[in-house]
């Protein structure tokens, strides 16, 4: 099943390479992966999406807590936490005039944005789940793309339960 | 007072009460140890490979139970003391090690002896550092120390670029013992619930068996678990890493489980009905096959390490915490009236009788009555000669497997070996840390000829030191662990597993004066035994010729379960 851990990590050189490490140490797969320093510089938070058995995922998550730059950590998918996903998505899109009309109906219907345009390209914008992602490049041929940029999943949990120290 | 970096290590570690510091030296490192001749609490101990370094760090460690100490420069040497960290890693030992780095500034230059060594440790620590700043380097030293030694010991790295020990930058320094970790913070007391679940599961046993391991010896545990399994007449065994930890001459104790484990022990895991795994991690050479291991217990498991517990086996009950302080609440609670136990019950009585049956086979018997030398015989006679404080260090290979058969070892930390990462050339060097931290005790190292050839070179350092180490070579002309495996998996093809050209010993041990013995017949042993130990000052280098193709018995062979191991053939006992 897949699972979304959100850890809180030191901000320290090297942190980041310690979760990687024990991935491709144990064999364990990383979907995706954000992180970034939040609003007390000192700690960053990571989103992971991995996917394993019960038991891949005990110890993925135990093992996450041995390393020491951890210093909490919540896997979003246990039963007791309901939660929300989100990813962001630049896509770089041909604009031939012929095309255009068609990007931006679905741009709008899609709640995405135009973000960037110039003679024959258009950047759109779209935050959501990663199936409202891909649905978005779905609609098009992949003629018609010219590079996709994903953030990766980032996740909080739902209602007053929050992650920090 | 203002230190530079180099005086902050040599200052730190006399405030940190450091013994010993076992290293070699290098060019991003000569600016500590230009500082260390200024150190008088702290004695160097100069190696001759930087794996000696870590060994020898870690045999200290093992057997004081203090953190151990190494100091190696960049590049190379810190390549070269990668084996002994990861050893360390694997069976848990508290080590600190300092690596030089390249200054700062070209770190990334692919600099004259740069490796990434941050990066190339990562996965074999607990834990470890880059300093870059010399105004964090008294704090790392005591994160480092701190992390190497409590929870669940391990190995911290330290690396310390060169123009952080500049002799012309002194900052202020003050020495901080301890210090608070946001992100890491060991469990020690176990949850009470599941201590009392756990003790009541244990009172309706009905073939009850203790599985203890390294981690009790980490704990130091040993007392606080004698007097529970001696309260609840238990029969106890322990994995390789446990051995001493409960005495060998009790009755209740089985002897060693697992891969070479005794029958007893092997069989009474398979029929078990609530096993007690305390401070064991479940390895392959212990399960044998998982789906034929244990397949009616009910499994209790202590363990300070919450990644330990149903890492390779599902377990029943659970308890995070340090292994003395959850035995020591077992205590206090079979204290209550209501924690009745009942050893003298039917079922304790039958359980007792089945075991006695199996100890009957007597799993360990050889034929002692063969001219040419048997390991096993060795090894007894060792134990005979040599008193209950004597330390044994091996290396790895079937000397190892006889070693931890035959010595009857009755006291935590005499009993020193790499378990985890089964290194050859631990031995040696790791006797010399032992030696050190006990400098009126035996210490005697069980070695083969394979394995001694590894570290050979620490010869020169016990020279140095005058460590008076008994080294005991089990010398079968073979890689016999290798050859074992050949013989039974290969149809016999041995693939590189002779040893040709094994050099003189005798002669070898002399040139760097020490004393060299050779003996070839089952009748010199003993005598020549007594004869080294006598040698109360000098290293004895002992060449037991030995019988070439004896066999590690009892085994289990891999993917088989405890029920399913092989005995010596009758042909070889008589
Ligand atoms: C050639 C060869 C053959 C071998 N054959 C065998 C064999 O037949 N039988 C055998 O048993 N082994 C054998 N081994 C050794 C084997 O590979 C493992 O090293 C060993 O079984 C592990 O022992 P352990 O489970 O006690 O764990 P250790 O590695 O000693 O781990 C200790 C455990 O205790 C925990 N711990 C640490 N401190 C504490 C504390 N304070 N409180 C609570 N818990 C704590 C740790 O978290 C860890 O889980 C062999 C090795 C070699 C090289
Ligand atoms: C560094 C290292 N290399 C290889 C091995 C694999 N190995 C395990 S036991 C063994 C043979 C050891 O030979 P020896 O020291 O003569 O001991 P014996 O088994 O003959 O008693 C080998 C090669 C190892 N454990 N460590
Ligand atoms: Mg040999």
């Amino acid at each position: 099943m897949r699972h979304i851990i959100s850890i809180l990590l030191e901000n320290e050189s090297g942190a980041l390479s310690r979760v990687a490490g024990l991935f491709s140490a144990r064999a364990y797969n990383i979907e995706s992966l954000t992180v970034a320093p939040t609003e007390d510089p000192s700690m960053s938070r990571m989103t992971l999406v991995t996917s394993g058995s019960a038991e891949i995922i005990e110890q993925i998550t135990k093992q996450l807590n041995k390393l020491i730059d951890v210093v909490k950590l919540n896997d979003l998918n246990v039963s007791c936490v309901q939660h929300i996903e989100r990813e962001m998505m630049l896509i770089k899109l041909k604009a031939p005039a012929s095309a255009r009309e068609e990007i931006m109906r679905l741009t709008d219907i899609f709640r995405a944005n135009i973000i960037d345009v110039n003679g024959d390209t258009y950047t759109v914008e779209l935050t959501g789940t990663t199936e409202k992602l891909n649905a978005f490049i779905n609609v098009f041929d992949c003629d018609s793309i010219l590079e996709t940029v994903r953030s990766g999943v980032m996740g909080i949990a739902r209602g007053s339960s929050s992650l920090h120290v | 007072m203002e230190l530079s970096g180099g005086e902050i290590i040599a200052q730190f570690l006399h405030d940190e009460g450091v013994e010993y510091l076992f290293g070699y030296p290098g060019g991003a490192v000569l600016q500590i140890y230009d500082a260390l001749l200024r150190a008088d609490k702290t004695k160097h101990i100069l190696v001759r490979h930087e794996q000696a370094a870590t060994h020898a760090a870690d045999g200290y460690a093992r057997s004081t139970g203090k953190t151990g100490v190494a100091l190696v420069t960049s590049g190379p040497g810190m390549t070269n003391a990668v084996t002994g960290i990861a050893t360390a890693y694997l069976d848990s030992i508290p080590l600190v090690v300092l690596t030089g780095q390249v200054p700062t500034g070209v770190i990334g230059s692919d600099a004259f002896q740069e490796v990434d060594s941050v990066g190339i440790s990562r996965p074999c620590v607990k834990h470890n550092f880059l300093v870059k700043d010399i105004n964090d380097l008294a704090e790392t030293l005591t994160k480092a120390f701190y992390l190497a030694s409590s929870g669940r010991p391990g190995p911290v790295v330290v690396d310390i670029p060169k123009d952080v020990t500049d002799p012309n930058i002194k900052i202020p320094y003050t020495y901080q013992q301890s210090i608070e970790m946001r992100s890491y913070n060991p469990v020690t007391k176990g949850h009470p619930f599941q201590i009392k679940k756990a003790l009541e599961l244990m009172l309706q046993a009905k073939k009850p068996v203790f599985y203890t391991g390294g981690g009790v010896v980490l704990g130091n545990a040993s007392e606080t678990l004698r007097t529970l399994v001696k309260t609840l007449n238990f029969p106890i065994t322990s994995t390789l890493m446990g051995l001493g930890a409960y005495p060998s001459s009790d009755e209740q104790f089985l002897g060693m489980l697992g891969m070479h484990g005794t029958y007893e022990a092997n069989m009474a895991m398979h029929d078990t009905d609530v096993l007690i795994a305390v401070g064991a991690r479940f390895d392959d050479r212990v399960t044998g096959h998982l789906e034929h291991f244990c397949p009616t217990a009910k499994i209790i498991h202590i363990d300070i390490d919450p990644s330990s517990i149903s890492k390779t086996v599902q377990v029943d009950i659970p308890i995070v915490g340090d292994v003395d302080d959850v035995l020591t609440s077992m205590l206090e609670l079979l204290k209550d009236s209501d924690n009745k136990v009942t050893n003298d019950s039917d079922a304790m009585k039958a359980w007792w009788k089945q075991i006695k049956q199996w100890r009957k086979k007597n799993c360990l018997r050889y034929n002692k009555k063969t001219k040419t030398i048997k390991p096993q015989y060795v090894i007894e006679k060792l134990n005979e000669i040599t008193d209950d404080d004597a330390y044994i260090t091996s290396d790895v290979g079937q000397h190892q497997m006889f070693a931890a058969q035959y010595y009857k070892f009755e006291k935590p930390r005499h009993w020193i070996n790499s378990g985890g990462l089964g290194t050859m050339g631990f031995g040696l060097p790791a006797a010399m840390g032992v030696q050190l931290a006990h400098l009126d005790k035996t210490v005697a190292c069980v070695t083969g000829e394979g394995s001694i050839q590894m570290n050979i070179q620490e010869l020169a350092t016990c020279m140095q030191y005058q460590l008076p180490i008994k080294i005991i070579n089990l010398n079968n002309r073979y890689l016999g662990m290798v050859r074992q495996w050949q013989e039974f998996f290969y149809e016999g093809r041995y693939a590189m597993s002779y040893m040709d050209s094994i050099p003189d010993f005798v002669k070898l041990a002399e040139s760097y004066r020490h004393v060299g013995m050779k003996v070839e017949q089952t009748s010199d042993v003993e005598d020549a035994l007594r004869e080294a130990f006598a040698m109360k000052d000098k290293l004895v280098f002992i060449d037991f010729i030995s019988n070439r193709e004896e066999n590690v018995y009892p085994m289990i062979a891999e993917g088989k379960g405890h029920h399913e191991m092989e005995l010596a053939p009758d042909s070889e006992l008589l």
